[in-house]
């Protein structure tokens, strides 16, 4: 019959066949796609292998025991050109770490400070938020990172004139020198001093959490904090009889030297990347607020939150749960936009990098080195947003 | 960011996958496709660097065309490929590039872990350094505490770092990839000094925007022997790259140039005569790959090597570069080629 014939019984026997089952059908379609994966990475390995030895390329990571015999301008660890080339990549890390690190801080800040701006009542407020967002978001990182450089560099004096601030601190085009603290005998008592006064701002703010949520009363925390972590340091330096001497800049033949330096190329790179950043933070920020239903902000009010306490403790810890999110992609994004800084020449991992790359001719090294340093920033970057993220979510009961 | 990354990704994939032909056979190759793939400077004037209409002119820039000249008969038969210090290597490795041109220094690690060949130098240069003349600096050994600007990836950063140890000398390097970078940040006053191959430095200091306050220093601290490089494995295609510049050198040798090669034909001189490929059969060129009439055609193209170099960074050029240690060895120079029989 024909309904027979379009609804074969699925218990025959005879139409079993193990082939039509589709789950096994799933399991086979991945199983050979994950097979010609396979032979295709095995093909690209064995042939670039073959290829580097035909063409009396050496290969392998034993180069990174090699002497550099090059210079780095900008180091946070002590390098010289007797220092091998894996520490080498270890001061382009650091200072592509430096860079990121500070860069999504100012970022933050800007940021958050620019999208508040956008929701504010104040039309000049608002407006001139809003031209900093428009501008800044329509321009390509790089375009902002050589506005920066070619603006610091055409618009400071050179170093013969530098411009003198207060506290012995000098301003030129190649960058900004200021004295550099040499600790004496005894200045670990000082640094312990910073420890205690830092362990005590943070029992006093868990301290302060438990005590309003029991009895509702509130501590100026922030002033107390600041107080502690000032005047104990300052105290125990002054107690021990300030064992800290500055060196100071001072002019020479080539202008002012000495002392510490923040180079020109850092200062550019840091203050286009926390910009282009701060963009899209701002709106990511503005988009958070706006997220929060009005009726919250109601409500706070009708139970007699003040306003600034409604923002603080009713419309921000809502907002967050909206902004964390996007916020780490633009912490991503400016980490990995920080290898632009190869373009004005600040020492990142990209640019010492290449560097090697140029004087071993290592290039499928440098560049997997390149690849595995950046994927792990991102990944542990990720791994610490998502925590924070899970941190403040909506805990569902 | 990514450019650069995927730059020398795609650099390394070339080095992995594209090799196979580029191996052996280059001469093939490159007549099969019809023109040569020429790796220059990305912009130094003198040496490599587009005119206003796009074609590129200079010194290094016409040994590409002797080459292709030698190949094809024509010395409009070439492509070129700008490439920066950093992407010289790979590009030549990967066989982007049939030969790099482009004031390469020849140094033992680049001629053998690298995979690369020289042999011919067309160039003897040494590196020097520029200051500005308001510094009032006579002698490289003032240069304590400068900010010295430098392009990354060359053996220049190398000795810099090794000149400046070996004398005591504190200094800050300013490390950028491209020339051009490393010339406006001088010009802008990042940095104090500027030091390449001296040859470069008279070659820049024409692009500064006033040229007369900067001045080069006396010292040279290197020896930077500057010629062609091709890939190892094919010794063909390195025989000729080699006898083209070793043309140029005999050439002027033998007081043949541009202008009176066809006259020099008919000369009575049988070593003029086999040079040219007028011999009675003759093998000059054949054994080589290449027709006969090589030599002719170069020197048609491109003149001999005197008339190369007065062109384009000697007396006839806006850089006026002396002959010095590029003189002909029977001229007080280094420049030699072996005799053609």
């Amino acid at each position: 019959m024909a309904m027979d014939a379009l609804n074969p019984p699925r218990k025959s026997g005879r139409t079993g066949s193990f082939f039509n089952d589709p789950k096994v059908r799933g399991v086979m379609y991945q199983a050979i796609a994950l097979f010609l994966i396979a032979l295709c990475l095995y093909w690209i390995i064995s042939n670039t292998v073959e290829n580097l030895h035909r063409s009396n390329i050496a290969s392998g990571y034993g180069f990174l025991n090699g002497r550099a015999g090059f210079d780095v301008g900008q180091s946070l660890i002590a390098f010289t050109s007797d220092s091998k080339y894996g520490r080498a990549f270890i001061v382009g890390l650091t200072n592509t770490i430096l860079v990121a690190v500070t860069g999504i801080i100012t970022a933050t800040i800007i940021g958050f400070i620019v999208g508040i701006g956008r929701l504010s009542n104040n039309w000049l407020i608002a407006k001139l938020s809003l031209a900093y967002v428009e501008f800044f978001r329509n321009i390509p990182p790089l375009l902002v990172i050589f506005f920066w450089y070619y603006a610091i560099l055409s618009l400071l004096p050179l170093p013969r004139e530098s411009i003198n601030l207060p506290l012995d601190t000098y301003l030129n085009n190649q960058g900004l020198l200021f004295p550099k603290p040499l600790a004496g005998d005894g200045f670990g008592l000082t640094l312990i001093a910073c420890l205690v006064a830092f362990a005590l701002v943070i029992g006093l703010v868990l301290w302060s959490k438990k005590r309003q949520a029991a009895t509702g009363r509130s501590l100026p925390v922030l002033a107390i904090s600041i107080a502690i972590l000032i005047a104990l340091p300052a105290l125990t330096l002054i107690l021990s009889g300030m064992p800290l001497t500055f060196e100071v800049p001072v002019a020479g033949r080539f202008g002012i030297r000495g002392g510490s330096t923040i180079g020109s190329e850092f200062i550019s790179l840091f203050l286009a990347l926390s910009f282009y950043t701060a963009a899209f933070i701002a709106e990511i920020v503005r988009s958070g607020i706006r997220g929060v239903s009005k009726g919250q902000t109601e409500a706070a009010h009708a139970l007699g939150i003040r306003p600034r306490q409604t923002t603080r403790l009713v419309v921000v810890p809502q907002a967050m749960r909206i902004i964390i999110p996007p916020l780490t992609s633009q912490y991503l994004n400016l980490m990995k936009n920080s290898s632009l800084a190869v373009a004005v020449g600040y020492a990142d991992l990209v640019a010492i990098g290449g560097t090697i790359l140029n004087q071993t001719g290592q290039a499928i090294e440098v560049v997997s080195i390149w690849i595995i340093v950046y994927l792990s920033l991102s990944l542990i970057t990720a791994a610490i947003m998502n925590w924070f993220n899970a941190r403040v979510s909506l805990v569902e009961r | 960011m990514a450019k650069k990354i995927v730059t020398a990704l795609v650099g390394a994939t070339l080095l992995g996958l594209g090799a196979q032909g580029a191996s052996a056979a280059t001469l093939a190759d490159v007549k099969a496709k019809g023109f040569l793939q020429c790796g220059v400077n990305t912009g130094l004037t003198g040496f490599a660097s587009p005119d206003s209409a796009g074609n590129w002119t200079g010194f290094d820039v016409d040994f590409c065309k002797a080459v292709a000249a030698a190949v094809f008969g024509d010395a409009t038969k070439v492509k070129y490929t700008p490439l920066s210090a950093k992407e010289r290597f790979p590009a030549v490795q990967s066989g982007e590039v049939d030969v790099l041109s482009r004031n390469t220094t020849w140094t033992i690690n680049r001629d053998t872990a690298l995979g690369l060949n020289f042999r011919p130098v067309t160039y003897y240069d040494g590196q020097g350094f520029m200051v500005r003349k308001s510094l009032n600096v006579k002698s490289a050994l003032e240069l304590s505490g400068a900010a010295v600007c430098v392009q990354t990836g060359t053996t220049t950063e190398l000795n810099l770092a090794d000149y400046f140890k070996t004398n005591n000398l504190q200094y800050n390097p300013v490390v950028f990839e491209k020339l051009e970078e490393v010339n406006s940040a001088y010009d802008a006053g990042r940095c104090d000094v500027y030091t390449t191959d001296q040859s470069g430095l008279y070659s820049l200091r024409l692009t500064l925007a006033a040229p007369d306050d900067h001045e080069v220093l006396p010292e040279i601290i290197s020896k930077e022997p500057l010629g062609p490089a091709v890939r190892q494995g094919d010794d063909q295609w390195f025989d000729i790259i080699s006898w083209v510049h070793y043309a140029l050198v005999n050439a002027e040798d033998f007081g043949i140039t541009q202008a009176n090669v066809e006259e020099m034909k008919k000369s009575a001189n049988p070593d003029i005569q086999r040079f040219l490929g007028v011999e009675a059969d003759s093998k000059i060129g054949t054994d080589l790959g290449l027709t006969n009439d090589w030599a002719v055609n170069i020197i048609k193209a491109v003149g001999n090597y005197g008339e190369v170099f007065d062109r384009n960074i000697g007396a006839g050029s806006p850089l006026k570069i002396e002959r010095g240690l590029n003189a002909l060895w029977n001229k007080g120079g280094l420049q030699y080629a072996p005799p053609v029989r």
